[in-house]
């Protein structure tokens, strides 16, 4: 048996065996939902709708219902979705990342994680969609024969490479979910009372039996698919940092970009973790197995990238004064003083100042302060990605061509209508999965559960 | 007709010494269930490892093989396109530009063939029924299956192995 040094903290709290997990982690899935759940779920799927409305609006009308212009091409959508893939970021990383270092912490959150994961770049993929106006040719971006010649998609396009590192990073992501979920689906199985959950969770579980080959192939291909989404989570922010630093635009042309764009994300996606987390063990009782050591465990990881972040932030500014080019300097110090300068002070204060508070003991372990400055992290993150997509943009090349950019009542009501999409499905997935890897859960329980470390 | 006996234990512990036990008495033990991987359950049962990884590096070598090529027949053979001055001459020359994509679809190509190949050697898929002897495998109880058929040492030597090394529980099926 794995043993585990006695000051370490326990990661599983209380007295608990292998059948209380099981009970605990199964409730919120057996049991009926409280007057919180239907009133978050009630005010998630109201702005959800709302935000339908809007992008079947947009599509009806075209993205001349958004507030862009000609020198101001990319804005909010754009915005939108390099923050929401961000925010898909955290799911993988926690769970492929920290598996391959074997963090025991990571089984308490990793399948929430990957829930938001998935759910944050469906969120991300629907901004390029439609963006391109006409959604219904959005199959030209597939290497497909037309028939007006066969003329292919260009290659040597990041717009293209993000097609297929995006398309790639959901679905590995999902299959990678999937596969942890089965055996978990298969205890929720052969717990049902009822004939209807005990049907669909048996459609749901594959059929799981839990034999010895079943287990040695489940971990292998754990493993191996995080050692391939490892290099994936990587990639993809990295690609998506692509389309803007293979561009000629003053202020995008940077090679600190991929690095950046990575820390930014994990920083992101960790942050948005941390918001839910905090509410979902209070609604789901899960306050034993998500406990205050991992939110300290995920604030320092917040504190680590969002050092990272800043430092990207300071040789941003000092390259573009040493690279001794004018429009590379201008482009930075109109980022700092310029009309949209209310931005850079945003993304700065909740990017680099307000995280720095983790360094501090107290702040760290507070659940009140992880809410209120993990909030904080989520809009500085918005904010970065405005400041760098339209405060390089709004300045053109040709000063006559200068303007600013207004977003409508479309582009406000699609950007919260993507947030109410991701409550609405994250809170029925809270009902309906098991929200913890509960089975794992099970295999750090005599080395980590509270009561087992009594017992040494 | 011949009985497939069942132990059930409640604990890890103790069925990696059952299994153990068992072992040393030359019993042939079919299969175990368990909630959760039981680790060094492999090495006492003397299960052998998969070879399921090696499948993966076959699906991703596939992969970048079809990513290549595919890039070589669509922008080199195909069409070649001069785009932002930037022609399309020879594969090696453009190969910085297919790196990013030749390497998503490696990726894919890998983690999807690996994950099927998983459901099918499992047999795990939507409406297969599931096997495990006793619900409670998925929750907190460990089950041992013995086939008497398979085995030289009798039933109830079997059985008293098995109710030596703690189980709760024994079924005959």
């Amino acid at each position: 048996m794995h043993k585990e040094a006695a000051i370490r903290k326990p990661l599983i709290l209380g007295d608990k065996n292998y059948h209380q997990i099981t009970e605990d982690v199964c409730a919120p899935v057996e049991g009926k939902a409280n007057k919180l759940w239907y009133l978050a779920f009630t005010i998630s799927a109201i702005v959800a709708l709302w935000g339908v409305g809007c992008i079947l609006y947009t599509i009806g009308r075209g993205i001349g219902v958004w507030g862009l212009n000609t020198t101001v091409g990319w804005a909010w959508d754009i915005t939108n979705f390099v923050w929401w893939v961000g925010i898909g970021h955290a799911g993988t990383l926690i769970s492929a990342v920290l598996l391959l270092f074997r963090q025991k912490w990571r089984m308490a959150i990793n399948r929430s994680a990957e829930a938001m994961t998935i759910f944050a770049v469906i969120m991300a993929a629907l901004f390029p969609g439609i963006h391109m106006g006409r959604i219904w040719m959005a199959y030209w971006v597939l290497p497909l024969p037309n028939t007006f010649g066969s003329l292919w998609v260009n290659f040597n396009s990041p717009l293209l490479w993000d097609v297929f590192a995006i398309s790639t990073y959901f679905s590995v992501s999902l299959v990678f979910w999937y596969i942890g979920l089965i055996p978990d689906f298969a205890t929720v199985r052969d717990r049902a009372q009822k004939a209807v959950p005990k049907f669909v969770y048996s459609v749901l579980s594959f059929g799981w039996t839990g034999n010895v080959k079943a287990w040695i192939r489940f971990e292998e291909v754990s493993l191996v698919l995080a050692g391939l989404a490892t290099p994936l989570v990587f990639s993809v922010h990295s690609i998506v940092s692509m389309d803007f630093a293979t561009s000629v635009i003053p202020g995008w042309h940077t090679t600190i970009f991929p690095p950046y764009f990575v820390a930014g994300a994990i920083f992101s996606g960790f942050a948005m973790v941390q918001t839910l987390l905090l509410i979902a063990r209070k609604v789901v009782s899960l306050e034993a197995y998500i406990t205050r050591k991992h939110i300290e465990y995920m604030n320092i990881i917040i504190v680590i990238t969002g050092s990272m972040v800043g430092i990207a932030y300071l040789s941003e500014l000092f390259i573009s004064w040493y690279s001794g080019v004018e429009y590379e300097q201008y482009a930075f110090l109109n980022r700092a003083t310029g009309p949209y300068w209310w931005s850079y002070a945003a993304m700065m204060t909740c990017n680099v100042i307000t995280p720095q508070l983790f360094w501090f003991e107290k702040i760290r372990k507070s659940l009140v302060m992880s809410f209120i400055l993990s909030i904080f992290v989520n809009i500085g993150m918005w904010f970065e990605r405005f400041v760098i997509i339209v405060t390089s943009l709004h300045r053109d090349f040709i000063p006559s061509n200068w303007s600013m950019f207004h977003p409508t009542f479309v582009d406000i009501g699609i950007f919260v209508g993507t947030i109410g999409i991701f409550f609405t499905l994250f809170l029925l997935y809270s009902r309906v999965f098991p929200v913890l890897a509960l089975n794992e859960l099970k295999t750090i329980l005599k080395s980590s559960g509270e009561n087992y470390k009594k017992q040494d | 007709m011949a009985a497939t006996i069942y132990g059930l234990y409640d604990d890890d512990a103790k069925l990696l010494d059952g299994v153990k036990e068992l072992r040393e008495k030359g019993v042939n033990i079919k299969d175990a269930y368990s909630p959760f991987p039981v680790h060094g359950l492999d090495q006492a049962m003397g299960v052998k490892w998969t070879r399921l990884a090696m499948c993966a590096f076959i699906y991703g070598l596939t992969g970048a093989t079809l990513a290549l090529s595919g890039f070589w027949f669509f922008m080199i053979q195909d069409w070649p396109m001069n785009i932002g001055g930037k022609p399309n001459f020879a594969l090696y020359e453009n190969l910085p530009a297919f790196i990013p994509v030749t390497f998503e679809f490696t990726v894919l190509c890998a983690a999807h063939g690996m994950a099927l190949t998983y459901f099918l050697r499992n047999w795990t898929l939507p409406f297969v029924k599931a096997r495990n002897p006793h619900p409670r495998t998925t929750d907190d109880h460990f089950c041992l299956e013995i086939v008497e058929e398979e085995n030289t040492v009798s039933k109830d030597d079997i059985q008293g192995i098995l109710k030596k090394t703690g189980t709760v529980e024994i079924m005959e099926r």
